[in-house]
């Protein structure tokens, strides 16, 4: 029997602006609901894995979040890599399972950085990941710094405003169809282009939101997974890469960690980018999900952006991507912006993302990066 | 004051980088080079990052490069950068291989393209630690 590690719990809050809420209450409210998902008790849980807060930061955030839920599990880390916080977490636990170490792990995150902190408050947060040195004096934000990179992969790859305007509308049309969805307008090409510059060449509608919201999983041993509800799906591979952490000693400027990442990934589960039938990536800005689209291997360079345009990214398209409407439509809180693409996946492998559904998808993909295209982790799942 | 300039993020130099910004305030870029591989780099650290050997020894670079990549910011990281805006903030790929991130000034700003050649240049030391921010102006206007 495989000792793979199966996701028997995924969940996620209400997402977007939610006035009361607080982090350890997300926090609470998305681990209530993934137990709930997959039929355990509190006390079934024997690891808990955290992440990081801009509204109650703290040194132990695994430790806070045990204190306040309750819990004594015999294993808690928190773990903070940006945007790959959440499939690092994913593929941490199953590392923790596959090990013996633990039978059920909790990996949960949230944040009420929409209405926990001013949007201005939470740039100038974002803001403090670049050098204090050498990259912060010069005034550069986040949405800069990968601006930085999509002048210089247009410059290489030929990629042009439109493709990038491309990605946002790939992923508002998804979340037109999702009834949990921050931003649910539908948009064109023209609107994201009509939309007021942040840094050039990225405008408004080429970046993501910023949310409330909390999201959270069980991760369960193979032979533990037997006790649970749902449907189980299993984490077929997993892979990791960082090159850098600061875009000013970044080894390129077009060619990221995402590839190795994500062959190791697709290595270990045994499958190459064509087998995959749904995938959600990170999509922190139109550029990062484009130059991810090409560097992971499902399309080629200076092709994502003519293959959204002519709708490979929808349902019924070559690969349907961000089907909950990633982090640009459905929401961004943190590290749970990163678990939102995994709870969309494990729906979508279930068969209940309803009006959003991939027709039989029995294999997905997701991947997360922090940083500017820094810190990168891949996850293949599918139907157990 | 909100918009006071001076809440910009100035550097605070230690013990890694001390020696650059003594260089940036008499008006000279410098580099560490690796005595073992003879790799130049940035930023300044305790050991070589091509071959972890120690004590990478400094020396003034040409300061000039060319335009690796450039942004016009709009959205400036907090109130003390609005007064700027838009402004251009630019990766160097210096003549000795590494890349420093600046601002653009003069025609180097109006319409930036990759590959321009720019050189680099230093604002009047200011703030408690004297610290001069390098731009970088077109070859041309040097």
């Amino acid at each position: 029997m495989s000792r793979r590690a199966i996701i028997t719990g995924a969940a996620d809050t209400a997402v977007g602006e939610l006035p009361g809420s607080s982090c350890m209450g997300l926090h609470a409210e998305a681990a209530s609901l993934a137990l709930a998902d997959a039929g355990l008790r509190a006390a079934d849980i024997d690891g808990v894995l955290c992440a990081y807060s801009f509204t109650e930061p703290h040194l132990m955030l695994a430790s806070v979040f045990c204190e306040y839920f309750g819990i004594q599990p015999a294993y808690s880390a928190a773990i903070q890599a940006g945007g790959a916080t959440g499939c690092l977490m994913v593929m941490q636990a199953a590392a923790l399972v596959e090990a013996g170490l633990c039978r059920h792990v909790l990996v949960v995150a949230g944040d009420n950085r929409l209405s926990g902190l001013s949007r201005d408050k939470a740039v100038a947060a974002l803001a403090e990941v670049g050098h204090p040195q050498f990259e912060r004096p010069f005034g550069v934000t986040i949405p800069a710094l990968y601006a930085l990179v999509a002048q210089a992969y247009m410059h290489e790859y030929g990629a042009t405003p439109e493709h990038l305007a491309a990605m946002a509308v790939a992923c508002r049309t998804h979340a037109t169809r999702n009834p949990k969805a921050q931003m649910r307008k539908p948009i064109t090409v023209e609107d994201v282009l009509a939309s007021r510059f942040i840094a050039e060449p990225l405008r408004l509608l080429d970046c993501c939101l910023i949310s409330d919201g909390g999201a959270a999983l069980v991760v369960s041993a193979a032979d533990a997974a037997r006790d649970t509800a749902r449907r189980p799906v299993a984490v077929l591979g997993t892979g990791q890469k960082n090159t850098h952490e600061h875009l000013v000693a970044a080894p390129s400027l077009t060619e990221f960690g995402c590839r190795e990442s994500a062959a190791q990934a697709f290595g270990r589960a045994g499958v190459s980018p064509a087998d995959i039938d749904v995938a959600e990536i990170y999509d922190s800005f139109t550029v990062t999900l484009l130059v991810e689209l090409e560097s992971i291997g499902f399309f080629q360079k200076g092709e994502a952006g003519p293959a959204a345009l002519a709708g490979a990214l929808d349902l019924g398209g070559r690969l349907p991507c961000n089907t909950h409407g990633g982090l640009m439509s459905y929401a961004h809180s943190g590290a749970a912006g990163g678990l939102f693409h995994v709870v969309e996946a494990v729906r979508q492998l279930r068969g209940e993302a309803e009006a959003r559904q991939v027709p039989g998808a029995e294999l997905a993909f997701v991947h997360g990066d922090g940083g500017i295209l820094s810190a990168h982790c891949s996850l293949v799942l599918g139907r157990a | 004051m909100a918009e006071d300039q001076s809440l910009k993020p100035l550097p605070v130099p230690n013990a890694d980088t001390a020696a650059f910004w003594e260089g940036c305030a008499c008006g000279e870029l410098r580099l560490q080079r690796c005595t073992a591989c003879g790799t130049a780099q940035f930023p300044p650290r305790v050991v070589c990052a091509a071959c972890q050997s120690g004590a990478p020894a400094w020396e003034v670079a040409s300061g000039r490069g060319r335009i690796a990549s450039y942004t016009r910011v709009h959205r400036p990281p907090s109130p003390a950068f609005k007064a700027d805006l838009p402004y251009v903030v630019a990766l160097v790929a210096l003549e000795e291989g590494p890349r420093i991130m600046l601002g653009l000034r003069g025609a180097a700003a109006e319409a930036p393209r990759i590959g321009d050649a720019v050189l680099i240049r230093f604002d009047p030391p200011a703030g408690p630690h004297g610290i001069a921010l390098p731009y970088a102006v077109a070859m041309e206007d040097a």
